[in-house]
C-alpha cells in the first residue's frame, strides 16, 4: 500500500456530547484514497498552531465510498482543539495510510469481541465493517466516564450484532470499568481493543489469562510515522524496541507481555 | 535566466553531489521509508541513520518531546549495528544516483576505528560522516566532540581506516565550535558538517516530571536555525575545508542562509518529519531561486556573507 501526502478538504463535522468530532474529509483532488485496512493511521498537518509543529497521529475511524476518510478526534492539547474547531471546506495536508493495523484475516463464524475506551473506539468503527464482511459475529463494548462519553458513538457501530456499554458512573449501560461488563464472560474467539493504556492492559491481561487470541493498538508519541525517526518505539519480548509506527501501531499481546507489566 | 543552472557542489575528497541537498542522519531512516513520497535519485544523497558496531537498543520511551518550533529526541542512536548495515541494508542501497553516506558513531575510539574498517571495502560508499557529537549516549559521542583533544583524536584513527572522503559531524555544545572544526581539520577530515542536536529538556509541570525518559536530549528543528547559521559562518571563516550546514532547515531560503553564510551543502533533518517531501521542494526552490536572481551556478552564493 504505497502512502500519500497530500491535501484533503474537511467536508463534514459533527460534535458529539462528549466533545469530540467526528470528520469528513475528502481528497482536494478529487481523487479516490489508496487502499486503507482498519487499524491504520493518518498523519495530519495542523497548519496555524504554532505549537503543533509535527503532525499528529489520527487512526482512520472510517473510509467510505472509497472517497471519504473519516477521522474521529478528541481535543487534548492544542494541535487537536484547533483541529476539532475547523470549519468545513478547510483544506489540510493528511499522510495516509500509515502502520499495521488489526488482523482479519480468514475470521468466518469467529466471535469478536470489540473493546473501545473514549476516541480509542475510533478505529473499531472501520473493523466492525471489515470483520462483519468477513463473516465474524462482532460484539462491541465502550467504556467511557458517563453517558456522555459514549453518546452518538455507540450508534458509529450499525454493522455490529451487540453494542453494550459501561461507565464508571453507572450513567449508561453497566457501572464500572469495561472490563468488569458482563460481555467478558462470554466466549470470544479473538479480542481487539484501543482506548487509554491502563485500559488496554486490563483487557489484555483478561485475555491472557484466559488464552485468548488478543490485539491491542498502541498510541505512543510519534515524530514521522515512517519508521524514519525510531522516536515511537515499544519493548516487545520478541524484538525488543519496534516501531509502534510501522510494526504497529496494532499488536498482538504475545508480543507485549512487559508492555502489560508494566 | 534561460540557460541550465549548476546546482552541484564539491566536497572535495571524492564526493560530488549533483545538488547540494543531503538528509540529516536520524532523520531519514535508510531512505526506504521517504520513496513513496519522492524520488530518492533526485537528493544531492542521503546519509543514514547513526550505525554502531554492536547493535543498540537505545533509550527507553518516551523518546520525544515537542517544543517551541523544535523538538526534543533522545533516541540513543539504536540500531542493529554495522554488520547487519553490510548484509542487508547495505545491497538495497547501490542503485542509487544519490550518494550514501554512511553516519558512523561509537561509545570507544575502537569501536569507531572498528565501524570504519568494516565499512571501507563497500565501494559505493563514497563517504562517511562520523558523529563526535551526538548528545544522547552516556559514554562517547558528544565526549569526543566536545574538547579539541578528543575531537582530534577519534579523528585521526578514523583517518587511518577509512579512505575515502571522511565527514565529521560537530557538536553545537561548545563554548567555541571553531576550536573543535580546526582541530578536525588538522587531524585529517575532509569535510565537517554543523549542528548535530543542542542539549536541551523540558518539563512536564502537571505530571512533575521531565517529558522524555532521559530527561535531557537533543533539541533540533527550525527553532535551532539561527544558532546552526551562526555557527556555520564562524566555522566557514575559519577552516579550509568544506562545511555542510544543517540545523532547522525547512524551504529553499532556510537552505541559502546556509550556502550565504559559507555552507558547500546542506542537510535536512527535522523537517522531513513534517513534510515528507521537504527535499524535493528546497532542491526545486533553490533552482528558482538562481534563475530568479540570474545565478547560473549555485556556488556563486557560497559564504558570500
Ligand atoms: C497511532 C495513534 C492513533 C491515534 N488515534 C487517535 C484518534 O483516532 N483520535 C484522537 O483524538 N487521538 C488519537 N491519537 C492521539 C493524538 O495523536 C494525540 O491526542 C495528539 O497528538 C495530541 O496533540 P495535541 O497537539 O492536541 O496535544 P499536545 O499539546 O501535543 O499534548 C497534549 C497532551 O496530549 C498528550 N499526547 C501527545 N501526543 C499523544 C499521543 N500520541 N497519544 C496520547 N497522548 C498524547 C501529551 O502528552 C499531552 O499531555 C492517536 C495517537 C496515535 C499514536
Ligand atoms: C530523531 C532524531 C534522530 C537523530 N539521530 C542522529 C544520529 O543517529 N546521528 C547523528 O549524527 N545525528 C542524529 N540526529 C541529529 C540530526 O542529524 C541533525 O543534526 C539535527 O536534528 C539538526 O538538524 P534539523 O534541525 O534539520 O533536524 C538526529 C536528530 C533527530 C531529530
Ligand atoms: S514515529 Fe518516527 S519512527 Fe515511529
Amino acid at each position: 500500500m504505497p502512502k500519500i501526502s497530500k491535501d484533503f478538504i474537511l467536508t463534514g463535522r459533527r460534535m458529539l456530547p462528549s466533545g469530540s468530532c467526528l470528520m469528513t474529509f475528502v481528497t482536494a483532488d478529487g481523487s479516490e484514497l489508496p487502499e486503507i485496512a482498519p487499524g491504520q493511521f493518518v498523519e495530519i498537518k495542523i497548519d496555524d498552531v504554532p505549537s503543533a509543529m509535527l503532525r499528529r497521529p489520527i487512526s482512520v475511524c472510517d473510509v467510505r465510498y472509497g472517497t471519504e476518510l473519516i477521522l474521529f478526534v478528541k481535543p487534548l492539547g492544542q494541535g487537536t482543539h484547533h483541529l476539532v474547531s475547523m470549519p468545513e471546506g478547510k483544506k489540510v495536508n493528511i499522510v495516509v495510510p500509515l502502520g499495521h493495523g488489526f488482523t482479519v484475516g480468514d475470521c468466518k463464524g469467529q466471535r469478536c469481541l470489540l473493546a473501545g475506551g473514549g476516541v480509542g473506539a475510533a478505529p473499531l468503527v472501520y473493523l466492525t465493517r471489515a470483520l462483519k464482511q468477513a463473516g465474524a459475529t462482532v460484539a462491541v463494548v465502550l467504556g467511557g466516564r458517563s453517558a456522555s462519553d459514549v453518546e452518538g458513538v455507540n450508534s458509529l457501530y450499525e454493522a455490529a450484532d451487540a453494542v453494550v456499554v459501561s461507565t464508571d458512573d453507572g450513567s449508561a449501560g453497566s457501572k464500572g470499568v469495561v472490563t468488569l461488563n458482563p460481555i467478558f464472560n462470554g466466549q470470544w474467539d479473538r479480542i481487539y481493543c484501543c482506548g487509554p493504556t491502563p485500559m488496554m492492559k486490563a483487557v489484555a491481561r483478561i485475555a491472557r489469562d484466559k488464552s485468548t487470541w488478543c490485539e491491542v493498538s498502541l498510541e505512543n508519541h510519534m515524530a514521522c510515522g515512517l519508521g524514519a525517526c525510531l522516536c515511537c518505539v515499544e519493548h516487545t519480548d520478541d524484538h525488543g524496541n519496534v516501531c509502534v509506527c510501522t510494526e504497529g501501531p496494532v499488536f498482538n499481546i504475545k508480543r507485549l507481555e512487559s508492555w502489560m507489566e508494566k | 535566466m534561460d540557460g541550465k543552472i549548476n546546482l552541484s557542489v564539491d566536497l572535495g575528497a571524492g564526493l560530488k553531489l549533483a545538488n547540494p541537498v543531503l538528509t540529516a542522519s536520524g532523520t531519514f531512516g535508510f531512505g526506504h521509508e521517504y520513496s513513496d513520497f519522492i524520488d530518492l535519485n533526485r537528493l544531492g544523497g542521503f546519509i543514514v541513520k547513526g550505525t554502531t558496531l554492536e547493535p543498540r537498543q537505545g533509550n527507553p520511551s518516551p523518546r520525544m518531546a515537542e517544543t517551541p518550533s523544535g523538538m526534543i529526541n533522545a533516541v540513543g542512536l539504536q540500531n542493529k549495528g554495522v554488520d547487519y548495515f553490510i548484509e542487508n541494508i547495505y545491497p538495497t542501497l547501490t542503485d542509487f544516483d544519490s550518494e550514501v553516506i554512511v553516519n558512523v558513531s561509537g561509545a570507544k575510539l575502537d569501536d569507531y576505528v572498528a565501524v570504519a574498517e568494516k565499512l571501507s571495502p563497500l565501494d559505493k560508499i563514497h563517504a562517511i560522516e562520523v558523529n563526535i557529537s551526538c548528545p544522547n549516549v552516556k559514554a562517547g559521542g558528544m565526549a569526543f566532540g566536545t574538547t579539541t583533544a578528543g575531537a582530534s583524536e577519534v579523528t585521526s584513527a578514523i583517518r587511518k581506516a577509512w579512505p575515502r572522503h571522511l565527514m565529521v559531524k560537530l557538536s553545537p555544545n561548545v563554548t567555541d565550535i571553531t576550536e573543535i572544526a580546526l582541530a578536525v581539520e588538522g587531524a585529517g577530515a575532509d569535510s565537517v558538517s554543523l549542528i548535530n542536536t543542542l542539549l536541551a529538556m523540558d518539563i512536564d509541570v502537571e505530571r512533575r516530571r521531565p517529558r522524555i525518559s532521559t530527561i535531557t536530549g537533543g533539541l533540533s528543528g527550525p527553532c535551532v536555525r539561527p544558532i546552526a547559521v551562526r555557527m556555520v559562518w564562524q566555522v566557514a571563516k575559519k577552516v579550509g575545508i568544506p562545511v555542510v550546514g544543517l540545523g532547522g532547515i525547512c524551504n529553499a531560503d532556510d537552505a541559502l542562509q546556509f550556502i550565504m553564510a559559507g555552507a558547500t551543502a546542506v542537510q535536512i533533518g527535522t523537517a522531513n518529519f513534517i513534510d515528507p517531501t521537504t527535499t524535493i521542494k528546497v532542491i526545486d526552490g533553490l533552482e528558482d531561486y538562481c534563475r530568479r536572481h540570474n545565478i547560473s551556478d549555485i556556488n556563486e552564493l557560497k559564504g558570500i556573507i
